[in-house]
């Protein structure tokens, strides 16, 4: 019972995120999870300690003040990437977590050994025992894994096109002695 | 004297004094946000949820217990009155956060956590560095480890192991040794290593984040951009190969080109897709000796597909061996190995080819690229790794792949120094070097 509901948690914490992510097109920026937002003088992107579910780093974007829409575009499909990327991971290690505990259980009970040995301390399989449910959950789960391969490569060459671009773009600004003044008056675009 | 940075604490420090007692929950970070922000308790709740995790993972409760009580100290007054709602909050959903300590133990501790031991003496460096791994940073290039950065992107190690094995591949060529295209192979080899390794990383940024041996790299950290990887991997390639196909010889330089290829577009992908990328990584470690022999004669032997041979083989024990010890991080992150998928054919494998190096020893001399003595001399470190491969293949266990992976280490090494000490000294006629196929007239 309260396996479930611990788990019922996370998955409707990931299932919210799921939400806000196909509810609103195009993504805007979600504050982090991690609550911290850097000093407001700071020019730069900010980047984290890793997530402790997905083991991605989050970064918090720095918007310029007269953001292009080249900038724009490049700046959210790297938050929809790393949220869409975030999502997955999360998923994958709770679940494989949830599935080895599982795993582990279900074992020890079929040989009629109690999850805690005398000490008290939790039993373990063998890495035998262990590799059958390592070769289980990649075979499982390998279209999802394949699917998730090939659109992690179209949006990273994506994004590293859209950074060569809007580097170049604000090379030939800088070269070509044009600065960002114009429509200041519009200020952050979101 | 501990020192707590107590205003960058980001994680949620909860002391159970006894089993089913609640302590007092400190939530440094939620605290200042909510007076910051006047959140409601509801997204108070929903914030702690979100940090359920991070603290039960994170540290063993009497080492939360002491943090609690040295760093409390400050916050003890602020945190008095906000602990109400909190400690209210969790004190009802104690048996899912306890479940959820059973429920998700095995999520990767972070790195220098203690998470088994109550270390009463952690060293301060390791404190301090593993505080310093929980900071946010900016994002942007330290100039002064640029230097590091780019020998990690390139795997500086595994590039000296290539060149040192191009090298060898160019010093067992029967031809007299020319140090200048010698120093050009070399450090065209070793930049075309760079930049497969760059690209490699590149393309794997979210996996290697979520395994242990990888999570420190350049690209995971944001210490560079993905950009800057390329941009790096660009300017190291495009040279490279270019040195290799002016420098040395056309062949060479298609031979570079080929493994970098090879590496990042098929080895790189095909690592999740298929247990066939072993195969395809170990033709890539076999093509660097083919180009240090290439470089030298300008011409594909069969001596150079013989040391290609013997890298090639050599790869399955060393890569099997240490693939072993890694299937809970390779399951988990979706890589497809042998070791994983194919246990029996992993350590089978291993051993076909521990055996057969003793085989391709006794090649040596019927090549004509050593002595005789060659597969002699060989034979005791040939028969040891054998051996080795033959008790990991019986036993399957973690201690058999560990003694294999380490003997693959200097296996390698020493095999390629035998080789050239018995390396076959041709005489160093013009017509024999011309014609090395048609017998020499001119004795």
């Amino acid at each position: 019972m309260n396996v479930k509901t611990g788990s019922y948690l996370i998955f409707r914490s990931l299932c919210c995120r799921g939400h806000r992510q196909s509810a609103s097109r195009p993504p805007k920026h979600v504050p982090r999870r991690t609550g911290f937002s850097p000093a407001a003088a700071s020019k730069c992107d900010w980047i984290g300690p890793p997530d402790r579910l997905s083991n991605l780093r989050p970064i918090i974007y720095h918007i310029p003040e007269n953001e292009t829409p080249l900038e724009r575009t490049l700046r959210h499909l790297r938050q929809d990437t790393e949220d869409w990327s975030h999502e997955f991971w999360t998923n994958q290690n709770f679940t494989f977590s949830k599935e080895k505990e599982e795993h582990v259980r279900s074992q020890l009970s079929s040989k009629g050994l109690s999850e805690r040995d005398d000490d008290g301390r939790k039993r373990t399989l063998s890495s035998e025992e262990m590799a059958v449910f390592y070769k289980h959950f990649l075979d499982k789960n390998m279209t999802r894994h394949a699917s998730y391969n090939r659109e992690w490569y179209g949006r990273n060459f994506t994004i590293t096109l859209l950074m060569a671009r809007v580097a170049l773009h604000n090379t030939w600004r800088t070269l070509t002695g044009q600065t960002r003044g114009t429509g200041r008056e519009k200020g952050k675009s979101t | 004297m501990y020192k707590t940075p107590c205003s960058r604490l980001t994680g949620v420090w909860k002391c159970l004094l006894r089993d089913g007692l609640l302590g007092v929950s400190v939530q440094q970070r939620l605290i200042a946000n909510a007076s910051r922000s006047h959140m409601s308790v509801r997204s108070l709740i929903q914030l702690c949820r979100k940090h359920q995790t991070e603290w039960i993972t994170f540290q063993h409760f009497c080492f939360l217990k002491r943090q609690y009580v040295k760093s409390s100290s400050g916050l003890c007054q602020r945190a008095g009155p906000k602990q109400e709602p909190v400690a209210s909050v969790l004190d009802d959903r104690d048996d899912s956060v306890v479940s959820q300590v059973q429920q998700i133990p095995a999520l990767k501790p972070e790195p220098g956590t203690a998470v088994p031991s109550c270390d009463q003496a952690e060293p301060e460096a390791a404190r301090a560095a593993r505080l310093e791994a929980r900071q946010w940073k900016e994002l942007k290039v330290e100039y002064s480890d640029l230097p590091g950065i780019y020998a990690r992107l390139s795997k500086i190690k595994l590039t000296a192991l290539v060149v040192t094995t191009a090298a060898a591949g160019f010093a067992m060529a029967p031809v007299p040794f020319d140090p200048v295209t010698f120093l050009m192979a070399s450090v065209g080899t070793c930049l075309s290593s760079c930049t497969a390794n760059s690209i490699n990383q590149y393309f794997e940024v979210p996996f290697d984040s979520n395994m242990n041996r990888t999570k420190n790299r350049p690209l995971v950290r944001g210490q560079i951009s993905p950009l800057h990887a390329v941009s790096f991997a660009l300017a190291c390639g495009i040279p490279g190969v270019t040195l290799l196909t002016l420098g040395v010889n056309p062949l060479t330089g298609f031979l570079g080109a080929l493994n970098i290829f090879l590496y990042t577009c098929c080895y790189t992908p095909l690592k999740r897709l298929s247990i066939a990328n072993t195969w395809v990584g170990a033709v890539v470690g076999a093509i660097p000796p083919v180009m240090g022999w290439t470089a030298a004669t300008g011409s594909l032997d069969p001596g150079a597909l013989l040391l290609g041979a013997f890298l090639f083989s050599w790869q399955f024990p060393h890569f099997n061996a240490l693939s072993w010890n890694l299937r809970e991080d390779y399951s988990r992150g979706g890589y497809r190995m042998m070791s994983v998928t194919h246990p029996s054919l992993c350590k089978r494998v291993a051993l076909r080819h521990s055996v057969g190096l003793i085989g391709l020893s006794a090649l040596g001399p019927v090549l004509d690229v050593t002595t005789w003595t060659f597969p002699l001399v060989s034979l005791p470190i040939n028969l040891y790794i054998s051996y080795l491969a033959f008790r990991f293949y019986h036993n399957g266990d973690r201690q058999n792949a560990r003694k294999l992976f380490f003997c693959s280490l200097w296996h390698l090494p020493m095999l390629l120094l035998l080789a050239l000490t018995c390396k076959k000294r041709h005489v160093p006629q013009d017509e024999a070097a011309v014609a090395p196929s048609t017998p020499s007239l001119a004795l």
